[in-house]
């Protein structure tokens, strides 16, 4: 081989090198865990929506305290109240633990649940129970933070005749705001006990 | 004479289409029973409802459940809740099928009659009617008990999954 040959084939050789070096830390810089151990999944973030007393609050009002999140809605008649009934009672089961806990109910049906509906609606089930509405610019951005999906599915040819598909999860929000974990489909109240009290001591 | 035999013809045609009549009632032992039916006690100024129960057909016919009413609603419909891929849908049923010998269970998450535009709150331990009809048995009146906010059953339901939930602690 000739020298100039031998050049252009180790400089080939540096360049994948190289490449390959720049492929792998981008893919670890990306996997790289949150620090505290967190999922790196983006899921949360800033919110700006109505309590139901009318007053504007921020995701950053309910700092220091964890959060366990639901989205839905008044007019649901099976599902939500199944939910909201579940909060209630793991938060009961864990006692004075559930003093560091806010539940939270965010409506994705914001033009039917005002504050008022949705205050009287929530604490129906629990005094500790937060219900948020908005705009429906508001709640549309909070929804798409934490990934969630909505629909109106119509149910007659008037303009209140409709109910709601929406993804039913539950979510753990830490103290400092960062997401944590996430619950889905059916969940006892024994379960999300079970779990707040172990995310809640191991934390600690 | 004649005035007789007519008379005498009258009555037994009369007493033939009586007896003709009670040939085609039904049938004694009904075939279809509506266990427990029961309903959640709403969360104040929730415009919705919704109400379980178990219907059974120990009939030799199947049969179908076409449609409910209540005079506690403006409506009433049956609904299924799907769970798609993560997605909370509520799907109308047109009709619930019930096979000879089957049951149909309507409780949470599943089947569930729901009662839209509630005319008054549904409070827990009150009762209210319902009317289902059947395309066979016809119309079952049923009281609806209303259980608490969030209950997961019937007192009477003593399904084992159910259980699971009445913790004593």
């Amino acid at each position: 081989m000739s020298l100039r040959t031998r050049r252009v084939f180790l400089s080939g050789i540096g360049a994948l090198l190289l490449a390959g070096l720049g492929a792998v830390v981008m893919v670890t810089t990306h996997l790289r865990p949150e620090p505290g151990g967190r999922s790196a999944l983006a899921i949360g973030g800033p919110f700006t929506l109505t309590a139901s007393d009318g007053k504007t609050v921020t995701d950053r009002t309910f700092r220091g305290k964890w959060l366990l999140v639901y989205f839905g809605y008044t007019y649901c008649p099976d599902v939500c109240p199944t939910m909201l009934n579940d909060m209630a009672e793991a938060l009961t089961t864990l006692g004075p633990l559930a003093d560091k806990i806010t539940p939270i109910f965010v409506t994705i049906d914001p033009a039917r649940d005002t504050p008022e509906v949705l205050g009287k609606y929530v604490k129906s089930f629990d005094p500790r129970l937060v219900g948020l509405t908005g705009t429906p610019e508001e709640i549309a951005a909070v929804a798409k933070e934490y990934r969630v999906y909505f629909r109106k599915a119509p149910t007659g040819k008037g303009a209140d005749d409709y109910l709601m598909d929406h993804s039913s999860i539950l979510y753990i929000m830490g103290p400092d705001g960062g997401y944590v974990s996430l619950m889905a489909g059916e969940q006892k109240p024994a379960e999300i006990a079970a779990r707040l009290r172990q995310l809640l001591t191991q934390s600690s | 004479m004649r005035t007789l035999i007519i008379a005498f013809a009258v009555t037994f045609g009369l007493a033939g289409t009586a007896l003709a009549q009670s040939g085609s009632a039904p049938s004694p032992t009904p075939s279809i029973t509506v266990v427990a039916p029961w309903a959640r006690a709403t969360p104040a100024g929730a415009r919705n409802g919704a109400a379980y129960m178990t219907i059974e057909n120990k009939g030799k016919e199947a049969d179908r459940l076409l449609a409910v009413t209540t005079p506690i609603a403006k409506m009433a419909e049956m609904h299924r809740t799907e769970n798609a891929g993560g997605v909370m849908k509520m799907l109308p049923v047109d009709a619930v099928d019930l096979a000879a010998g089957g049951q149909a269970v309507f409780k949470p998450g599943g089947y569930h009659v729901m009662l839209m535009d509630l005319k008054q709150p549904l409070a827990e331990g009150q009762s209210f009617p319902m009317t289902l009809s059947f395309e066979k048995a016809g119309r079952i009146e049923v009281s609806v008990k209303v259980e608490k906010l969030g209950a997961s059953g019937s007192g009477m339901n003593a399904m084992p999954h159910d259980m699971g939930g009445m913790k004593t602690n």
